[in-house]
């Protein structure tokens, strides 16, 4: 049972560890990752037949190896779902790897929570296998208009190596709304979301045990970021905390979280980002002085808030200014 | 496969747009080693422009940074779909006015981003536009005197990386609401003549390069081609736009206003749909 930090020395730059995660007691599994880097990837047990591995609060680089993202299984009598694929083909396979180690049921579903490459890189490497890969009615469509720009983009950012096999992998069944996946004495509950942090957001419940794979519906730590709709995510906050679950494995942050404290500083995040832009568009401010300034208050309460709350703000006005 | 992208861009006069789309979106489809391609940068952003500028302008004399235009935008684009780009005109500088501004984003697949017609008398000294920019790139506004001169200016946007790709948001709600519009007027000091306006419409200004994932055939490209906002029937501003120019096309301008009156805009789209909206001036000044 290594320490955090005796596993962060261990895998040099690919730490399972979340901002303000500081114990991960139970590390189950450790699949040989990259060879000749010495890094593992470990599978935490979250509730009974529940696992999750945490990615770190990084940009996704060669160094990480693209593990940005927590992905999840869930294990039934008969077969497995694995929520998200992952950020490249080497945390693809490392994540199999690391699956076979805690069962030897099929994988039988891939359950993609939206569209971004760290979540959805290693889609082929579940494809191969001859699971399913199920989204959102939206995320093929989402994907045909940024594919290519994906696999040019992060082609630089990341480098040839770890690009290596990356396909973009549409899912072959799409969720409308709701859908069950039965695992075999399990139902894994799948359910569609409106525009919200992509427009193509899906989450996965185990009501056996709880817990609620949240998808990037949540960030903790992380700054989330914003690619479909504010008002959409601001508007779901409340429905999403209805949610009747005891944990959470957020899309990024520590695992597993509290439900639904884990919604309460991206809500906090949203208010403020909101009143500043708010208040900017009223007085006539153009996007380019407003995104200058907006939500900087909270500048010290993430990782990441320079990269991406720019961003983040710059698609919120353009969405605000309609209001 | 580098020459026959650059052989379309040969398309890329303002006659046949719609077709240069196709073309050059069939022309990137074929090649795989523009994806995996090194960053562009200011030499080969400039290279690109030497080659389809003839296209454009002809064999045109284009003069460089007199100061009659200007253009500026965020050297890191926060949002490659989104980039806030602003182009101002020192009337001084142009005794004969301005008749229209074209907007280049050069590594852009349809690189020509909008021409601006400016009304004769209307005044207009800014526009401000949002703009999609798909990597490292040179953005020029070249400004066309009364007397067709041709001026331009530069500014390099680093636009590329990252899970910010130049595409819609949220395109259930776009399609939803295509064509609804907004004006609003912002209050100048009065016994001014100057008036600001913002027009925003509702348009997913699709990019065409989208694959239906079933017939791995290209959705065509459907955005706004054609804009005019006029005082009552004067001409403010008209544009001439593509695929580079945001979702939900938005344009922030000032002009001289003739007394009171309406704000009337027309906006065609490549489907063929018009949208129209008018909204009285509010006096501020007047």
């Amino acid at each position: 049972m290594p320490t955090d930090l005796f596993r962060r020395r261990l895998i040099k730059g690919f730490a399972c560890i979340g901002a303000g995660a500081a114990v991960l007691p139970c590390c189950l599994s450790h699949a040989s990752y990259a060879a000749g880097t010495g890094a593992k990837f470990a599978l935490k047990e979250v509730a009974d037949g529940v696992y999750a591995f945490g990615g770190v609060n990084e940009l996704m680089t060669d160094a990480n190896q693209g593990a940005i993202c927590n992905v999840g299984l869930v294990v039934g009598d008969e077969a497995a779902a694995a929520v998200d694929s992952g950020g490249s083909m080497v945390e693809a396979r490392a994540f199999l790897a690391a699956i076979k180690e805690v069962t030897d049921k099929p994988v039988r579903y891939l359950v993609n929570t939206h569209m971004h490459p760290d979540h959805i890189f290693g889609n082929a490497a579940f494809r191969d296998i001859g699971a399913t890969i199920v989204g959102h009615r939206n995320l093929p469509r989402a994907l045909a208009a940024r594919g290519d720009f994906y696999l040019q983009s992060y082609h630089r950012q990341i480098g040839d190596a770890l690009m290596q096999g990356i396909e973009i992998v549409p899912p072959t069944q799409t969720v409308d709304d709701r859908l069950e996946l039965d695992l075999g004495g399990r139902k894994l509950e799948l359910r569609a979301w409106k525009a919200a942090h992509t427009d193509n957001d899906l989450t996965a419940y185990d009501p056996a045990t709880r817990t609620f794979f949240a998808g990037d519906l949540v960030f903790m730590g992380h700054l989330p970021t914003l690619d479909g709709s504010l008002l959409g995510w601001m508007r779901q906050l409340d429905e999403l905390a209805a949610i009747d679950a005891a944990v959470t494995v957020p899309g990024h942050g520590p695992v597993p979280s509290a439900w639904p404290q884990a919604l309460e500083d991206e809500r906090r995040y949203f208010e403020v980002l909101a009143g500043d832009l708010r208040k900017a568009i009223a007085d006539g401010v153009p996007l380019d002085k407003a995104v200058q300034t907006a939500g900087l208050g909270e500048r010290g309460n993430w990782a990441l808030f320079d990269d991406y709350n720019g961003r983040n703000a710059t698609a919120a006005y353009a969405e605000l200014e309609w209001e | 496969m580098k020459s026959q992208a650059l052989t379309n861009r040969r398309w890329f006069s303002p006659i046949s747009y719609s077709l240069a789309i196709a073309a050059v979106a069939f022309a990137l489809l074929g090649g795989s080693t523009d994806i995996a391609g090194a960053q562009q940068t200011m030499a080969s952003s400039d290279k690109i422009w030497a080659s389809f500028k003839g296209d454009v302008f002809g064999e045109r004399q284009i003069i460089s940074d007199t100061g009659l235009v200007r253009i500026e935008a965020p050297k890191r684009a926060q949002d490659a779909a989104l980039v806030p780009v602003d182009i101002y005109i020192d009337p001084a500088k142009a005794p004969d006015g301005v008749k229209a501004v074209t907007l280049i984003i050069d590594v852009n697949p349809a690189p020509l981003a909008a021409t601006f017609t400016l009304g004769k008398d209307a005044g207009v000294t800014h526009i401000s536009t949002r703009v999609r920019v798909n990597d490292y790139s040179w953005l020029r506004a070249i400004a066309e005197t009364g007397s067709g001169q041709l001026h331009m200016t530069q500014t390099f946007v680093k636009a590329s990386g990252g899970c910010s790709a130049p595409a819609v948001k949220n395109t259930d709600e776009a399609m939803a609401s295509m064509g609804k519009m907004k004006l609003r007027q912002f209050p100048e000091p009065a016994m001014s003549q100057v008036q600001e306006l913002q027009l925003m419409i509702r348009h997913p200004n699709n990019s065409g390069f989208q694959r239906d994932p079933i017939t791995q055939y290209f959705i065509p490209a459907h955005f706004v081609q054609k804009l005019s906002i006029s005082q009552d029937d004067k001409l403010i501003l008209a544009m001439e736009g593509g695929i580079s120019i945001s979702e939900d096309p938005n344009f922030r301008f000032d002009f001289k206003a003739n007394g009171p009156g309406e704000i009337k805009v027309e906006a065609t789209d490549t489907d063929g749909k018009v949208f129209q909206d008018q909204w009285p001036l509010e006096a501020a000044g007047l």
